[in-house]
Parts: structure tokens; sequence; C-alpha cells
């Protein structure tokens, strides 16, 4: 098990993971219809990002890194917030609406 | 000893996200949530993130899905959608061959430029006394009130205006019984 001990995880591998995060989550929002779910598979994306900023924050020796996940952080909180209001107020007129059904503002 | 880290939240990481987007019931793909969130805040401790692993605990797994969850039950859809049935055939396939070339491509991107990654930062964590343990929220904070305090007080803008559109969105109009 020597091997294992000295194989330690490189920056790479949480950029691929991070990678791998993200394109999970952009599948689910593409194949997802439920507008709750879409937005979770949103939060999957976001989290992909922040982890490749860390990653390459402590790769890189800089903190700013870091600082970018912290506002990332809060703009994600203040869009989970805003997206969850107009949800809410979409399912009162129409309950069980799905994506599909919400296109009164498509070209 | 990282390696063993790094495998358990991958692991988790991935289980949770595979289960946000195939469980049929919201409630379990918040709950799957959770499970990436926390896997992600795992691998934030592991690159001496540790302020970020905190907040990612609180904000995101305590408030955040705490949220999704509380407007799950609102709504009343917390029963199993009907997955198995497509309206468009083509979507799902299209769907994979998009997801797959977004990460074919990001990981060829990193492959190929992980050579590229240049040192430019007085680097994470350096103490400035010996057995300082704060060192992770001292550089933070000289990072976000310092260099980035502009940025910082927009946000903090950002968050009333969102709080004051999200009651403007939701609230009704007396009398009306409508929602406005």
């Amino acid at each position: 098990m020597s091997f294992l001990a000295a194989a330690t995880p490189t920056t790479t591998w949480y950029l691929i993971l991070a990678a791998v995060l993200f394109g999970i989550g952009a599948v689910g929002v593409l194949v997802r219809r439920n507008p709750l779910v879409m937005f979770m598979c949103i939060e999957l994306m976001l989290n992909a990002v922040n982890l490749s900023f860390v990653a390459l924050a402590k790769k890189m020796g800089d903190i700013g890194g870091q600082t970018t996940v912290f506002f990332v952080m809060v703009v994600a909180a203040a869009e989970v917030v805003i997206g969850l209001g107009i949800i809410v107020s979409i399912m009162r007129r129409r309950p069980g609406a799905t994506a599909d059904d919400i296109s009164a503002l498509k070209g | 000893m990282e390696l063993v880290v790094f495998v358990l939240a991958a692991a988790m990481i991935l289980v949770g996200a595979v289960g946000v987007i195939v469980r049929s019931n919201p409630v379990h793909a918040a709950l799957s949530l959770i499970l990436t969130l926390f896997g992600v805040a795992v691998m934030f401790v592991a690159q001496n993130a540790h302020f970020l692993a905190a907040v990612q605990v609180i904000v995101y797994a305590g408030a955040i899905v705490v949220l999704f969850l509380f407007v799950i039950m609102l709504l009343g859809v917390d029963r199993s959608e009907d997955l198995s049935s497509e309206p468009f055939r083509i979507q799902r396939p299209l769907a994979a061959i998009v997801g797959l070339g977004v990460i074919g491509l990001v990981v060829a991107a990193v492959v190929s430029s992980r050579d590229a990654i240049m040192v430019r930062g007085t680097g994470l964590n350096v103490a400035d006394t010996v057995g300082d343990g704060d060192t992770n929220i001292k550089q933070l904070a000289r990072s976000v009130f310092g260099d980035y305090v502009v940025a910082f007080e927009v946000t903090s803008v950002l968050l009333v205006v969102a709080v004051v559109g999200t009651v403007l969105l939701t609230r009704r109009v007396k009398g009306s019984g409508k929602a406005s």
C-alpha cells in the first residue's frame, strides 16, 4: 500500500473533479423539467466552479481565489432567494408548472 | 491519507450530484445536494480553505438547502414525478453529449495546461507568528476588507435588493386575493 500513500492528489485531480461536477450539473439543467431541481443543478455548477477556484488558490499561493469563492457564495444566496421567489409566485398561479409551461416570455 | 480524503470526498460529491439529477422526488434531490455540498466542504478543508468550508456548511447546507426544502413543502411538490416519459425524445441523448463534451473539453484544457500554472501570490496560510492558527481567516479578511472592499459593499447592496425584490415578488395585493 506504500504506492497509495505516496500518491497525493494534485491540483489537476481537483480541477478534473470540478469539471465532472460541472458537467453533471449542466446535464441536470438540460434534462430535468422541475424548476426547483433545475435550480439545484445550478448550485452544483456553482460549487464546481468554487472547487476549482479554491484548488487554484492553493496551487498559486494567492488568497484571491478564496475571496472570489466568498463573493460567489453571496451571489448564489441572492440568486436562490430571487429564483425561489419567482418560482413560488409562478406556482401559485399554475400549480405543477414545469419549465416547459413557462414560455410566456418566449420571443 | 490525503488520497483517502480525496477519494472519499470525491465519492460523496459524485454520488450526491448524480442523485440530484436522477432522483424523481425533489426532497431526495435536495438531500443528495446536501451530500455534495458536504463533500465540497471536505475538499475546501483539504485545500486550506477552512473559513470557506465553514461557510459552505452553514450557508449552503444550512440555509440554501433548507430554503429549497421549505419551498418544496410550501408548494406541495414533495412527491415523485414521472421521469420515464420525455416529450422530446432527442433531448436526453443531446444533453448527455453536451455534458460529456463540456467535461471532455475542460479536462483536456486542464491536463494540457497543468504545467503552466504559476505561483504568483505570497502563499496561503503563512503564519505571522509561530503557532498562529487563524491565518486563513486573517488572510481572507485582509483580502476582503482591503483589496476587495468595494466589491464587498456592492454585495451588501445586492443582498438588500434581493430581499426587497423577493418580498415584492411574492406578496399578495390586499383585497384582490391574487398574487401580484
